[in-house]
């Protein structure tokens, strides 16, 4: 859930940015890196007993952690925690792979795995039976998100998935006799009446491309993919000017606001019924309970707008998978531990109380907290409607290498089309140039 | 020799009595035009607002509940809550936030005396004592003022990661121990303050040279000494990015980095909101009194650096 902390992880990066140079110019010692592990696909038991760490950011993820250990002395996880992942943890993770000292396992968000995979950071767990075995017991398209498009490996499990829904104010649509849009022009033709009665139906956010990412998703339609010959780049897909035109339409009417997301003036933009929707992740739940708690009870949840009438397709924003990196001396181990922390209810039970994670399993769409009413939504069981999305999300949709560069360069241009001075496809089309450059410079083939 | 002995001391002494109340007193005594003196106290007072603003901002929103944060206006008190705040912060998981406080203290006050002990030996040797290379040593170490902190972290994390030392507490105070600017005012310092014949007097007396050091020539650097502290102090309490490299068990955070971490994960757990704006207030505490107790010190010393 890296999107709170763009502008001060793009900070950040520009002085990574500057030590990176300054380790090059120290460089020749890293002769240390990445020994080990080199040959580590057997998945076989260690003798005697293990001790494993683990990063994570996941507020109280020690106890989950407290539980495993408490029942497995011969595997003994060690929590090591930090910032969120673009917040500096990824970069940790660079760094201690350079140096050697990497733990046995990460968290890692799906859209940073590719980066992670092109690395070569992770092992493969497709050597471990049980994690090959334990597919159906995810939801498919988490699975696509951890196989990067190559079926034949498992490069982390699945931890928590980011289904999308629309949240919206029940309260002021019954009271402006605005029908609950259904599909894409039914929430365009929404928003010019909510225009007219003072309010604006959404606020478009300059910062999230993750979320314009979730609706391109929702719309079929791909950013990367990646096959013998290549990364394939394709940001200015059909489906993706699709949905860049739909919202370069509504900005052009003025039918959204463009208030910067995550700042307190956005949260009072909802608190004070200004903002009447907004489509987002299962997550986003708790983002408006705190952001505007003057509002309770007045929201409600329903499925994401279609493109076609009848159809039932859903985005996915956010999301997190647990790897093992490379050098890691057991395997069976630490891939034992990860099944257990993302399939069983007791785990999964646990991170739902503790930091509101949506299990990425089947079964745990159905965990007895997720069945119950929210009383900031007005008692409505809002989970339903996001377990019904997770089923609905596209297991095609793959992450580029780079996508760190790709969020910033489409944001530069969210930002102008924002403020009149570009516009949403623009946008797509200059980070697709940026893209292509940036994975050349990387030396990482791409096609043309 | 008495003489010899007395005359610098009793120069150090009143410079410091001199510092608490002297450059006023000439100011006052010159008329200046009373324009010119509305439109410097105009321009003082824009910018006093200007950096008190933000402070003030967070004292305000400090003593706000979690709502009243958002609907209420940024810079006036609504209900107070600043007691169950503070309590709530200083007891959420198991007093972590105690624990960063007390890792802060350890690792700016540890590391600023330490700091502190080897610029003054450091510059009074360079400033003292005859040897080869002593301006090609004094000039790296002047080098070493340009290099920024932050380039350095990734190279100290492979190093330390050779020794096995990350994630220890020894991998942020190793690294904070060294600083080149008080070498340079130190050794500026002593040079101008430290007489030659008093060294020598020392040594006819049959004081080793440690003795003298420490004895004599530390506490005529006195002012100099506070100075580099207070830098190093405010240095390391500041310091984010060596400890985000470094550390990963979150009881050995520092406060700084502790919040940042709390920050981000604001998402999860919205009551953190409150926790973080009460702990900055709370984590900027122990510099005000640091700065008022020694500030006295802080502008003798930098003013001594500057002009000799």
């Amino acid at each position: 859930m890296q999107h709170r902390t763009r502008r001060g992880a793009t900070a950040l990066l520009s002085t990574t940015v500057l030590v990176a140079l300054a380790a090059c110019s120290s460089g020749g010692s890293g002769s240390g890196s990445g020994d080990g592990g080199a040959d580590a696909a057997a998945c076989e038991p260690s003798e005697g007993s293990v001790e494993l760490s683990f990063t994570s950011w996941i507020p109280g993820i020690e106890t989950a952690v407290d539980a495993w250990n408490a029942e497995n002395p011969d595997i003994q996880v060690t929590v090591q925690t930090g910032p969120n992942g673009n917040g500096g943890t990824y970069q940790n993770f660079f760094n201690q792979l350079k140096a050697g000292n990497a733990p046995d396992l990460g968290q890692i968000e799906y859209d940073a795995l590719p980066n992670f995979r092109v690395q070569d950071g992770l092992a493969d767990l497709s050597a471990c039976a049980d994690v090959v075995a334990a597919q159906d017991q995810f939801v498919d398209w988490t699975w696509g998100q951890v196989t990067l498009g190559d079926e034949s490996s498992v490069w982390a499990l699945p931890q928590d998935s980011g289904p999308m829904a629309m949240f919206y104010r029940a309260d002021l649509f019954e009271a402006n006799g605005i029908p609950i849009p259904t599909t894409w022009d039914e929430y365009a033709a929404a928003a010019e009446q909510v225009r007219a009665a003072g309010g604006y139906i959404t606020n478009f956010s300059t910062a999230d491309v993750n979320q314009l990412a979730g609706f391109v998703w929702q719309a079929d339609g791909q950013w990367f993919s990646n096959d013998a010959d290549g990364w394939d780049v394709t940001l200015t897909s059909d489906e993706s000017e699709k949905v860049a035109d739909y919202w370069q339409g509504l900005l052009d009417d003025d039918l959204v606001s463009t208030v910067p997301a995550w700042t307190t003036e956005w949260d009072n933009a909802y608190n004070t019924g200004q903002a009447w929707t907004w489509v987002s992740a299962v997550w986003g739940a708790n983002s408006i309970a705190s952001g505007a708690p003057d509002t309770a009870g007045k929201w409600a949840v329903a499925p994401m707008p279609q493109w076609e009438a009848g159809d039932t397709a859903a985005g996915n924003w956010g999301g997190s998978s647990t790897a093992v990196f490379k050098g890691s001396d057991h395997l069976y181990e630490a891939t034992k531990f990860a099944l257990w922390l993302n399939t069983s209810e007791e785990a999964l039970t646990i991170l739902n109380e503790e930091a509101n994670i949506y299990p990425a399993t089947k079964d745990g769409l159905s965990l007895p907290v997720l069945q119950e009413g929210v009383e900031f939504y007005g008692g409505q069981a809002i989970y339903d409607v996001f377990a019904e999305a997770s089923g609905q999300v596209s297991p095609d949709f793959v992450w580029g290498p780079t996508m760190t560069q790709v969020y910033n360069d489409v944001s530069d241009g969210l930002k102008l089309a924002a403020t009149g001075q570009g516009t949403v496809p623009d946008a797509l089309a200059a980070a697709q140039t940026k893209t292509v450059d940036a994975l050349k410079a990387q030396s990482i083939p791409v096609q043309e | 020799m008495t003489t010899a002995t007395r005359s610098p001391l009793a120069a150090v002494g009143s410079a410091l009595v001199r510092d608490g109340s002297g450059p006023t007193a000439p100011g006052r005594s010159v008329k200046t035009p009373v324009m010119p003196r509305v439109a410097a106290m105009l321009v003082m007072a824009v910018f006093t607002v200007y950096f008190l603003l933000p402070i003030w901002w967070l004292l305000v929103a400090a003593t706000k509940t979690r709502g009243d944060v958002l609907s209420t206006s940024p810079l006036w008190f609504a209900d107070l809550n600043i007691v169950e705040n503070v309590r709530d912060v200083l007891t959420y998981r198991n007093g972590l936030f105690g624990q960063w406080m007390a890792n802060s203290a350890l690792y700016a006050g540890v590391g600023a005396l330490v700091a502190t002990l080897l610029a003054a030996m450091c510059g009074y040797a360079l400033a003292k004592y005859r040897f080869r290379g002593r301006e090609a040593i004094f000039n790296i170490v002047l080098g070493g003022v340009l290099v920024p902190a932050t380039a350095l972290a990734l190279p100290l994390f492979l190093l330390f990661s050779r020794v096995n030392l990350t994630d220890t507490y020894w991998a942020v105070l190793l690294p904070s121990v060294v600083s080149p600017f008080g070498v340079y005012l130190a050794r500026i310092y002593a040079a101008a303050s430290v007489p030659d014949e008093l060294i020598e007097a020392a040594r006819l007396d049959g004081a080793g040279e440690v003795r003298t050091f420490f004895g004599i020539s530390s506490r005529l650097m006195t002012p100099a000494l506070v100075t580099v502290f207070l830098f190093q102090f405010v240095a390391i309490w500041n310091n984010f990015f060596l400890p985000l490299i470094m550390l990963r068990d979150e009881r050995k955070f520092p406060v700084t980095f502790g919040l940042y971490q709390w920050n981000t994960q604001l998402n999860q757990i919205p009551e953190l909101n409150t926790y973080v704006l009460v702990g900055a207030l709370l984590s900027i505490i122990p510099l005000i009194v640091a700065f008022l107790a020694l500030q006295r010190f802080w502008r003798g010393g930098l003013g001594a650096g500057s002009v000799k």
